[in-house]
């Protein structure tokens, strides 16, 4: 493989590249689903290809190509630089690159069972377990599962000499059971909906959610959803569960600390962000017991976010992004880190594939813990809403305001959970939504999501980010919007 | 390894333009290696899709390009089928060793598996509609090409004070699918697409076309329509939520609907998860709504084959309002003892079959007649972020975006601050007071359909945000 980054950087460079950089990547994916107590998808895939980037006449080109012959890389280099060259007919300034050093290393995520390895039969026989255990509940009317395993290979080369090899296991499992009644679709899911939960990690993954104790679980509260009151429509107290907080981290903290977006690039499709650049350590985001770091390293946990270098071949590094309640750092790239006054990029580049230009995108963008046990969480609530599982999500082009439901509520009166709630949801303004926090679970309650489908840039690319939260509590929230006019 | 099918040699010059795609003997060539291979390795039935795209697309921001990408890939997808038992494996190498592999893997696959007796027969041979949507002009188009147009859409917006950021893309793709029974199918296209946003201090708006043919829209009216828009969209002003009156112009129109093409799929009938479970043959949408989807239609785009490999039919969906027909893959055709319509997607998978070509039924009114007929309304440029709140009540969510106007007296009298809504679908489609000419719609939520520009009564919008 590394000839072949050599061949590719070496036809760049005489034909007029300043820069360049060569991921060659082999992406390995194996998808197992059920519906209803029968194989539903049964899939494995592998793809391998190159793809360059290079600064040639002051401006970027890339191109990529499954054809890794010598000349098949030569034309794609080739090609990549003329591409630089076209660009730059509309270019409006010079690109000015933090500097680096270069790299010479080999990773791998830590596994301990290589979900390849593991036989099919037991991974479909434990699928179709699960769902016979849901289809058991009556008012049950459709069941599905899924596992999905990937393993990456990428092996990264820059103009600057870093030499860069890392190997990804990717595992990521989930259960679902809806029913239909009376007009009416509820649906309730574990240990996440849209998948379930995904991490850096081996079949271990998939072992350690004891599938079948919840299977039962998930499937009688998807039934009883329908005999549920609806969720009531005011402002007050809200407990989100760790799961909905991970996405409400990642939408509304996540997307608007992307300089990407800060700067217009995404003004276009993704959108932009609040988070002008005077933001700076200026703006009070949130309560002062909000702590949030974008933390790529393994020191983290092994979340979809976790590497040892990113796809510009920055290592892996831990960034505060709200300190004490402060808005305190955005996430960059080499390109971008100089104007936010960085001397380096904060390392979060990353491509989908070997065809997708490195972008930037979240790493583990994560609430740190804080000081509350769950149980207290909920005796301390005299009267709120607690939320679990999301159902929809929806924000703003420019990350304000947002809208979330999740698949199952709980009525709080008196520090007790007194009944379920049907169709909860709640909205409301970034900024406003996090100042508003004032209580979060300890460690003992945290849990590094993964989000396996955040979707951005154009030609649009899918990368997986991590998100740590525990349970935490928020005041005078706005409660039910979703159906307030259903 | 030994090659398995002769291609093209990659040119090594320095052209910046996208690379070819294989002849279609060529495609042949690797569906009947995998064909050769698969009966050699005991595989009862062997189903081949070869994919191949060659695409290119210029990206704009702050008035210039930053950045600028080609992509080529093939893959190879087998589905092998053994004792009741199927499979798939996809590989991106044609070497007859890795061809050999997926058909080991798909093999494998499907040998860990209870037998389905519900498993039919691969299809043999087919008859298809010839569509060409090959265009040369947007296969030949190149990136000094995009980038001259992208720089005279940023002039015009600097001349403007104003900001662009935007897209210019274009590229070819081609499938081949064929099976062990005789089934052979085959179909190219090019695609091109111009999207520009344009900002004015806070505001925004924007304007964006798609066709086979990059000869179809002119990026730089698309340009002055986006700048104008976004001088138009300044200075909003906060209205409170509530229902109103809107004109959804075409983008925003497709964004919503494009969420109802599921619901038409039989499979989702039999799962209990489409809105249409206990409707069909009711009056669920006003008698203006007809709804067909029909791949040949002109301004669609698509094979005129199914990932089953059946030829696609056009079928009638809403008739004035009604839900008429649902569309059917094999299985599900056969569990309905109906005919498949030729909508199913590449086997195996649970999601059976969707209606992947949708074209509403349009009326005479333009946007312009819409406003000039309006006592009180909002205009909508476009919608986004749109998710599901309710799977049977169809109700949506999600915000307007760039560029949205008060109409007061059958006139535009201003930018209004963005809302978010949550609306049923099924409501909306009962409240249409007026339908536009279908045109070719392209947005960013939902796949390109032929829809018209509506007028809307009652459109509820429930919060406002900052801007």
């Amino acid at each position: 493989m590394w000839d072949l980054c050599t061949n590719a950087l070496d036809t760049a460079r005489p034909r007029g590249a300043a820069y360049g950089d060569v991921r060659v990547m082999h992406l390995r994916q194996r998808d197992l689903t059920t519906k209803n107590g029968q194989v539903g998808t049964l899939s494995q895939s592998e793809s391998i290809g190159l793809g360059i980037r290079v600064l040639a006449n002051g401006a970027w080109g890339f191109a990529s190509t499954d054809r890794l012959t010598r000349e098949g890389v030569a034309a794609c280099a080739a090609q990549a630089v003329s591409i630089a060259k076209a660009s730059a007919l509309a270019k409006r300034g010079e690109v000015v690159l933090a500097s680096e050093k270069a790299y010479v290393d080999s990773w791998q995520s830590p596994f301990r069972k290589d979900p390849f390895e593991i036989p099919l039969e037991t991974q479909l026989a434990l699928l179709l377990a699960v769902d016979a255990e849901m289809r058991r509940v009556k008012g049950v009317t459709l069941t599905e599962t899924g596992m999905e395993f990937r393993k990456i290979d990428s092996w990264f080369a820059s103009s600057i000499g870093s030499r860069i090899h890392q190997r990804k296991v990717i595992s990521g499992c989930g259960i679902a059971a809806t029913s239909f009644q009376k007009e009416e679709i509820q649906k309730r899911s574990y240990p996440n909906s849209f998948g379930g939960q995904h991490s850096l990690q081996g079949y271990e993954l998939v072992e350690s959610l004891d599938l079948l104790k919840n299977a039962p679980i998930v499937a009688e509260e998807a039934a009883a959803l329908h005999s549920a009151s609806q969720c009531p429509e005011k402002i007050g107290t809200l407990i989100l569960g760790s799961s909905q907080l991970g996405l409400q981290i990642h939408e509304s903290i996540g997307h608007p600390i992307e300089l990407d977006r800060v700067l217009g690039q995404e003004a276009n499709f993704a959108g932009t962000s609040f988070l002008t650049l005077d933001q700076l350590n200026k703006l009070k985001y949130a309560s002062g017991i909000v702590n949030v770091v974008a933390d790529a390293r393994l020191d983290h946990g092994q979340g979809l976010g976790t590497f040892a270098y990113d796809d510009e071949g920055v290592p892996a590094q831990c960034t505060d992004i709200i300190k004490d309640g402060r808005f305190r750092g955005y996430l960059s790239n080499r390109e971008t880190a100089h104007l936010v006054g960085l001397d380096r990029s904060s390392g979060t580049m990353r491509t989908e594939s070997w065809n997708r230009l490195p972008i930037i995108r979240m790493t583990n963008v994560s609430l740190l813990p804080g000081t509350w046990d769950y149980d207290d969480l909920i005796s301390d609530t005299h009267d709120g809403i607690l939320m679990e599982t999301n159902r929809s999500w929806s924000i703003d082009d420019r990350r304000y305001q947002f809208q979330f439901s999740t698949e199952i509520g709980w009525e709080i009166k008196g520090g007790k959970k007194i009944r379920m709630l049907k169709n909860p949801s709640y909205s409301g303004i970034t900024t406003e939504f996090w100042n508003s926090c004032e209580a979060i679970c300890k460690f003992d309650y945290w849990t590094l999501w993964g989000t396996p489908n955040c979707g951005k840039g154009q030609p649009m690319q899918t990368m997986g980010t991590g998100h740590g939260a525990s349970p935490a509590r928020f005041r005078n929230v706005r409660i039910g919007t979703a159906f307030s006019n259903q | 390894m030994k090659p398995a099918a002769k291609t093209k040699k990659p040119s090594t010059g320095t052209n910046a333009r996208a690379a070819e795609l294989l002849h279609e003997p060529e495609l042949r060539r690797i569906v009947d290696t995998v064909l050769r291979l698969a009966k050699s390795t005991g595989a009862e039935e062997t189903e081949v899709h070869v994919d191949e795209v060659a695409d290119a697309l210029t990206r704009f921001a702050n008035n210039a390009i930053h950045q600028n990408v080609a992509e080529h890939g093939l893959t190879v997808s087998v589905r092998t089928v053994l004792d009741g038992r199927t499979a798939r494996a996809t590989t991106n190498r044609i070497d007859e060793d890795s061809l050999r592999a997926a058909i080991e893997a798909s093999l494998s696959l499907a040998h860990s598996q209870p037998k389905d007796p519900r498993l039919l027969p691969m299809p043999g041979r087919q008859r298809y509609r010839s569509v060409n949507r090959f265009i040369k002009p947007t296969a030949a188009l190149s990136a000094e090409e995009r980038a001259r147009a992208v720089r005279r859409a940023c002039d015009l917006a600097v001349k403007r004070g104003q900001v662009a950021a935007g897209i210019y893309s274009n590229g070819q793709s081609q499938s081949a699918l064929g099976d062990s029974r005789g089934l052979f199918a085959a179909y190219r296209e090019t695609h091109s697409e111009f999207s520009i946003t344009a900002q004015e201090s806070s505001a925004a708006s924007w304007a964006k076309a798609n066709s086979a043919d990059v000869r179809a829209f002119d990026p730089q009216k698309l340009a002055a329509r986006a700048c104008d828009k976004a001088h138009l969209a300044v200075n909003a002003r906060e209205l409170p939520p509530g229902r109103y009156t809107v004109i959804l112009e075409p983008a925003a129109v497709l964004d919503l609907v494009g969420f109802l093409f599921y619901d038409f799929a039989a499979t989702a009938l039999k799962d209990k998860r489409s809105c249409l479970n206990d409707r069909m043959g009711k009056q669920l949408f006003g008698q203006n709504i007809s709804i067909t989807d029909d791949v040949y239609h002109p301004l669609q785009q698509g094979a005129p084959f199914d990932g089953e490999g059946l030829p696609r039919q056009r079928v009638l969906l809403v008739d004035r309002g009604v839900p008429r027909n649902l569309v059917y893959s094999r299985a599900a055709a056969k569990a309905a003892r109906k005919q498949p319509t030729g909508h199913g997607f590449a086997l195996p998978n649970e999601y059976g079959e969707a209606p992947m070509n949708l074209v509403f039924g349009g009326g005479d009114s333009s946007i312009d007649k819409m406003v000039a007929s309006t006592e009180r309304g909002l205009l909508v440029t476009r919608l986004w972020y749109i998710r599901e709140v309710d799977p049977y009540e169809k109700v949506m969510t999600g915000m307007t975006r760039d560029g949205l106007f008060l109409v007061e007296n059958g006139r535009v009298t201003g930018a209004v601050r963005n809302f978010r809504f949550n609306q049923s679908i099924i409501e909306m489609l009962k409240n249409v007071e007026l339908l536009g000419p279908a045109v070719r719609a392209t947005g960013e939520e939902a796949f390109e359909m032929v829809v018209p520009a509506m007028r809307v009564r009652d459109f509820s919008f429930s919060e406002v945000t900052k801007f």
